[in-house]
């Protein structure tokens, strides 16, 4: 289970702006009328989008007003899982991939620089403050590893030199684009001979 | 090997792209309705010819699950609901075929839904995969502009709506009814079965789940008949997969292949070979994360299929196939799979939510060679008392992995540990306490 910690200061108002509000009309509709609460999740989501990319607890009683639900069952939805933020996290948000298929094509080096260039600490705001990084599970791009996410996007087939450059142009808010950073199509096998003895990322 | 005309996703890489008109003109779409009029039972049965097997990872039989939906609607509606919730370490052919094939899944849930009595759809995609759920959205917008969806569905007489649903990066609602759950607006948290979803479902409906591979693949088998599909691969493992080749090879790609392919030509053709060569190859994972790992004297001779797999012990899950060379620390790799499971229980049942963190600190202890001889039965307990005991498939998909790692790697690991446990001083600790917490204090 993962560990979220609520942020200490919190907003005291949250409501939805008007065009959130509009899409949140739209989202019920895909429900039955009587399994309103089924919008929880994708209203949390706007509620995140909207509030700098974090949920407040007054969004969460907000939401809970709007579905007829009590404010726990939000709060556990938030809680459960892990792509709701309850703290602020920076303005280009990077989840490193570094489970098994990611690891042994070297996602610990990219670990490794997000602490040099970032911040020492998984979730802590860098200096200028526009990043922060952590460590995630999966994000199924395993034949692309090792691979980020920044935000939406998915930055793919990385190695230190890459990383390195993605990161740096994150820190300038100059970010470059997402795909892979080999070059290939995809995930097309590369059209290459097979050179056996040869190092990877 | 899988010959080019019997390939079913001819754009995974997106070299023909996805637009509808795209896809046309690769035949998807093509005589639907009339597939449609032969009725329920000509399409259940034509499924069930293909022995088509469910490719989410448990290998269900899909014609046999869609014939338990009831046959009459009663007075709840059913349901169809698509899991592309696809978060097994080492798998990723799902987003392919929601970016660049979605007019084969979306044509796919029109089929199926007839069939079970449905005439709404949800697919549950995974938070991370918003670019792709996009891409899905979209596709699913020109599908309502030709009027293949929504009311009178391609001229089907059928109506049908699709929609999308977000995940937020819970693996666990990749189990079917945790996905149910979540679609419900709770925590993404197993029901016990029986009641079993075709009966008792979503919102209490009748519902039937399917991976979002299995149900791609049904347009084209229905067109060129369950026969033909069943001709390719083996009996009872017949048609094609996607393959997801990850790990140490030196070209990691998603590809198209028969059922029941050797490993070994899998990986040399299309992979371009284990990274230091074949001889370099410690172990190969051959169907996601869950699946226990197959030392190199297995992998020079095993197929690719679902029973093959299971006489060694092994499976074909979601076939995520991740190639570790000997370059690797086996046990750092399997105690790093152990810590996703960790994280990833939902902490409903005991044994799950507890031995999952048990396992993993065991095996970290191995990697960093603090471990006893005792810990090896430790470990090896830990997983037979997870095995079975927990609502919901997590616990084996946990426990396997690690029992896969005992009994190829057992000497690996004993080569680590020592006879003297870290804690020499008797301590007045209850049972069950948790060894390693106490480790830095008394050591």
């Amino acid at each position: 289970m993962s560990l979220k910690k609520v942020h200490d200061q919190q907003p005291k108002e949250f409501e939805f702006s008007k065009e959130n509000f509009e899409k949140a009309e739209e989202i019920l509709k895909r429900y039955p009328k009587k399994n309103k609460k089924s919008a929880v999740m994708p209203f949390l989501y706007l509620a995140q989008k909207q509030n700098d990319n974090w949920i407040p607890l007054a969004a969460m009683k907000y939401i809970a007003n709007l579905l007829s639900m009590p404010y726990i069952s939000v709060y556990e939805v938030a809680t459960f899982y892990t792509m709701y933020n309850l703290a602020p996290v920076g303005k280009h948000f990077v989840q490193v991939c570094t489970t098994t298929p990611c690891l042994i094509r070297g996602a610990d080096k990219i670990v490794k620089l997000c602490k040099e260039k970032i911040s020492p600490n998984e979730n802590q705001i860098s200096n200028k403050g526009n990043c922060s990084w952590i460590e995630v599970e999966c994000l199924g791009a395993c034949v692309s590893a090792p691979m980020i996410q920044v935000n939406d996007d998915y930055y793919e087939d990385l190695d230190e030199k890459s990383a390195k450059e993605i990161l740096e142009s994150l820190i300038k808010d100059k970010p470059l684009k997402p795909g892979s950073y080999k070059g290939r199509k995809n995930t097309a096998p590369e059209k290459k001979q097979p050179i056996n003895k040869e190092n990877h990322a | 090997m899988l010959k080019e005309e019997n390939k079913i996703f001819k754009n995974l890489y997106n070299d023909l792209g996805w637009e509808i008109d795209n896809a046309i003109k690769r035949d998807d779409w093509k005589d639907t309705r009339n597939i449609i009029s032969k009725g329920r039972e000509w399409i259940i049965n034509e499924v069930k010819t293909s022995e088509l097997r469910g490719r989410g990872g448990a290998g269900f039989s899909t014609g046999l699950k869609w014939s338990f939906a009831p046959k009459k609607v009663g007075s709840r509606p059913h349901y169809l609901v698509i899991n592309a919730d696809e978060s097994e370490p080492g798998t990723c052919k799902d987003r392919d075929i929601l970016r660049f094939e979605p007019q084969k899944l979306i044509e796919g849930c029109l089929i199926a839904g007839y069939a079970v009595n449905a005439h709404i759809c949800y697919i549950y995609i995974r938070g991370e995969y918003l670019n792709e759920g996009k891409r899905l959205q979209n596709a699913i917008d020109q599908a309502y502009k030709k009027n293949f969806l929504g009311k009178n569905a391609c001229g089907s007489g059928w109506d049908f709506d699709i929609h999308i649903h977000y995940g937020a990066g819970a693996y666990i609602c990749g189990e079917e009814t945790a996905l149910l759950e979540s679609i419900e607006g709770n925590k993404g948290q197993p029901r016990l079965k029986p009641p079993f979803p075709a009966l008792v479902g979503l919102y209490g409906c009748p519902t039937i789940v399917n991976n979002v591979e299995t149900i791609a693949v049904v347009p084209t088998i229905l067109r060129r008949g369950g026969k033909w599909f069943a001709s390719i691969g083996k009996p009872k493992n017949t048609g094609t997969k996607i393959f997801c080749i990850s790990g140490n090879v030196n070209s990691p790609c998603n590809v198209e292949e028969e059922m029941g392919i050797p490993l070994k030509e899998l990986i040399e053709k299309h992979a371009g070979g284990v990274i230091g060569g074949w001889d370099n190859l410690q172990a190969v994972i051959p169907g996601g994360s869950s699946m226990p790992l197959l030392p190199k004297k297995i992998c020079d001779t095993i197929t690719m299929d679902f029973d093959k797999l299971i006489e060694h012990k092994s499976g074909l899950g979601t076939a995520g196939i991740v190639v570790i060379n000997k370059d690797q620390d086996i046990v750092a790799c399997m105690a790093r799979i152990a810590r996703f499971y960790k994280h990833e229980s939902c902490g409903q049942c005991t044994p799950c939510r507890e031995g999952a963190g048990w396992m993993w600190r065991i095996l970290d202890r191995v990697v960093k060679r603090k471990a006893t001889f005792s810990d090896i039965d430790l470990l090896s307990d830990v997983t037979k008392q997870i095995e079975g005991h927990t609502i919901c498939a997590f616990g084996e998909g946990s426990a396997w992995p690690v029992q896969g790692l005992l009994r190829h790697f057992r000497k690996e690991i004993e080569s680590r540990c020592r006879d003297e446990p870290l804690i020499k001083k008797k301590t007045n600790n209850p049972y069950l306490v948790d060894q390693h917490l106490l480790e830095s204090k008394n050591a």
